[in-house]
């Protein structure tokens, strides 16, 4: 069965003054209908562009997708911008941002700016695309729809403006919504309302989705499958419980104890990873995250670690997960017989070698 | 233990115009004992920013008084009062990218505070070069710019410049809401060694209930401008007693998927109305799923409760 949406060794590049920044550095993920797929990373990680670079929204030049595909059902659409005679971005992939006050046009009228979509997108005459804008209005829940739809964004909360970017991004039905960090900005109390309005939208449509995001509380609320990304690869890949309970990276390892939990009582001390992430206008020879990981090994910093599998669902860029590593590292988790680990084929390790 | 800060009803507006004004802090009081850290809680609109600028004296105070050491500070701050405070009382910033003045050098920065101080250049360049090393960073860093600094290493610069004062008291306003997860941890660990060290009395404002819990003994929740929960802050976020805590609490996600898997979906709708025409009556009652008649007529009082160490404004929770 192939899935939905695939995306395969996808490398993307920056030409800057100060040089060439590897973004991106062999990111492969896939999503299936009605499943969510999370991102998570740190300022830096990648996590964006990779999404941008895949929607075709990076500028190029200075951008530059070096390698790679991208695949709707099987079909190969990377730089395309159109397929089977629909739009990429808009009809097959919807998409919403962190910052909904930015990406609306503040002279617009919110009923236009919905309706603009459909008139693009779907040919609508202008009463049916407002008409339409307005089921879509109530679809996100905003009360009194017809008298919101002709306002304008200064008289929405954020809140609120992110509920019109989701109406915009589901117009016209697409297979996949990519959410770029979209609570980031909002209070606890919208944030679970947005994330419930997803979820029940998700499972009316049955849209997959790709939910960008730095909060690890996101990801555990909302994610069937979970891609930590760090300095521009996937370092670890697993399902929603994989990830917590059986994490196999020291970078998850890390982010989990540097977050108070509920359990934590009250002499628990929070774990901070230390340092910074590398600077990718030269990554490192060999693990991203070695100058960070308190069990880095000599391997680490000269080869470039392969993809382990631990399960058909769990992989780890972790030397650590060698099957000939004898060290034991608390807490961290191993595939149970020693013979299971075996590198999965990565054409990405002969990439960062020089 | 004895009150350093006491606020006694302490109101903040501002005048809109045309009659209006935003009730921005609306009648607060509250101690915080000496050496403790209080956390403020609250959604973005709540006022708790307010509070703890109307504290320091950055906002004149529209009515109230805060007593410092049990001496009543002036309403309104002059040019004196802030040299003869800036040595007790500081405060940390949110967004450490737009509160470090890109053309000065990180050790001019620092230093800026001591220029009323009788030290030689030498001297503050020693002071300088000492608190870099004690906020993680390294003295040969004083002759750069804020712009060659990550997020979390200009908060510690930011950390650096309040705290060379050595003052007794600073509010935190959000310093850790704008840093990744692993650098909020190393920011939050340096605040509470310093903490420790200094024996400093703080107050931690944040919209991130659990890293409020984990560095304040008491919690207080703001809501529109008033207070409506504060307790310790373990028993404010396990067994909360109002009703829009018990909100906040709820829609707290947590990293734990089996927990989430379990949690009930939202029960409130609705958003934080505006300040400028607050309700009659109960603040939070539009949006209380618990909301009674009594709520929308008469303003609930912010009482112990019988047996805790715990003040509730909530009329579930009123002596009859």
């Amino acid at each position: 069965m192939t899935a939905l949406l695939s995306v395969e060794n996808l490398h993307v590049e920056f030409a800057t003054y100060g040089g060439i920044v590897k973004a991106v550095r062999g990111v492969s993920f896939d999503v299936e209908a009605g499943q969510t797929l999370a991102i998570v990373g740190e300022s830096g990680s990648g996590k964006s562009v990779t999404m941008q670079a895949v929607m075709g929204l990076i500028p190029m030049p200075p951008g530059r997708i070096t390698q790679g595909s991208a695949k709707l059902r099987g079909q190969d659409f990377l730089g395309r911008l159109e397929m089977d005679g629909r739009t990429i971005c808009g009809d097959e992939i919807g998409m919403i941002f962190q910052d909904p006050m930015s990406s609306l046009n503040p002279t617009m009228r919110i009923g236009d700016q919905i309706a603009e979509t459909l008139k693009v997108h779907r040919d609508y005459s202008p009463k049916e695309a407002w008409k339409r804008a307005i089921e879509l209005l109530e679809l996100v829940k905003i009360p009194e729809a017809p008298k919101r739809a002709a306002q304008y964004p200064f008289e929405f909360s954020g809140g609120m403006l992110q509920r019109v970017m989701i109406a915009m991004a589901v117009a016209c039905k697409p297979a996949v919504l990519i959410a770029d960090e979209p609570t980031t900005a909002l209070d606890v109390t919208i944030q679970a309302q947005i994330l419930d309005l997803l979820q029940d939208i998700q499972k009316e449509t049955g849209m997959a989705i790709i939910l960008i995001t730095h909060d690890l509380a996101v990801v555990a609320r909302m994610a069937d499958k979970v891609a930590v990304m760090y300095a521009g690869q996937i370092v670890e890949a697993a399902t929603v419980n994989e990830l917590f309970y059986e994490s196999a990276h020291p970078y998850t390892l890390g982010l989990k104890q540097a977050m108070p939990s509920a359990e934590s009582d009250e002499n628990h001390v929070l774990e901070p990873i230390p340092g910074s992430p590398p600077d990718l206008f030269s990554p490192p020879q060999g693990c991203a995250y070695c100058a960070r990981c308190p069990w880095h090994m000599q391997v680490c910093q000269t080869d470039d670690p392969a993809s382990f599998r631990l399960s058909d669902t769990h992989t780890s860029r972790c030397w650590l997960q060698h099957p000939r590593q004898p060290r034991e590292v608390e807490g961290l988790h191993r595939a149970e017989s020693q013979g299971v680990s075996k590198p999965v084929s990565d054409t990405a390790d002969q990439e960062v070698s020089p | 233990m004895t009150a350093l800060v006491k606020l006694d009803d302490l109101r903040k507006y501002f005048d809109l115009g045309r009659g209006q004004r935003v009730h921005a802090v609306d009648g607060i009081s509250l101690e915080i004992a000496e050496g403790e850290t209080l956390g403020l809680v609250g959604e973005s609109g709540s006022g708790k920013s307010t509070l703890g600028k109307a504290l320091l004296g950055l906002h004149d105070k529209s009515a109230g008084t805060v007593y410092y050491g049990g001496q009543a500070l002036p309403q309104r701050y002059k040019a004196a009062d802030f040299q003869r405070l800036a040595s007790r009382m500081q405060m940390i910033f949110q967004d450490p990218y737009s509160s470090l003045n890109p053309r000065m050098t990180v050790g001019e920065i620092i230093a800026e505070g001591l220029r009323g101080r009788k030290l030689s250049n030498s001297q503050k360049q020693q002071r300088v070069a000492e608190w870099l090393d004690r906020v993680g960073l390294s003295a040969g860093h004083a002759s750069r710019y804020p712009h060659e600094f990550s997020g979390g290493q200009r908060q510690r610069i930011g950390i650096a410049r309040a705290l060379i004062m050595e003052p007794e008291f600073v509010v935190c306003d959000e310093p850790i809401s704008a840093l990744d997860v692993s650098v909020q941890a190393q920011v939050v660990n340096l605040l509470n060694n310093l903490k420790q060290s200094m024996g400093l009395t703080m107050l931690f404002i944040a919209h991130d209930l659990s890293m409020v819990r984990y560095i304040s003994d008491r919690m207080a929740v703001m809501y529109l401008g008033a207070l409506v929960e504060i307790g310790p802050a373990s028993d404010v976020y396990f067994s909360p007693k109002h009703p829009y805590t018990q909100v906040l609490t709820a829609s707290n996600p947590e990293p734990d998927p089996e927990l989430e898997k379990q949690r009930a979906s939202t029960t409130i709708q609705g958003e934080i109305p505006s300040p400028v025409n607050v309700p009659t009556g109960c603040r939070f009652a539009g949006r209380c799923p618990k909301v009674m008649p009594v709520c929308r007529e008469v303003t609930p009082q912010l009482l112990p409760l019988v047996d805790e160490d715990r003040l509730v404004a909530c009329h579930l929770y009123q002596p009859e």
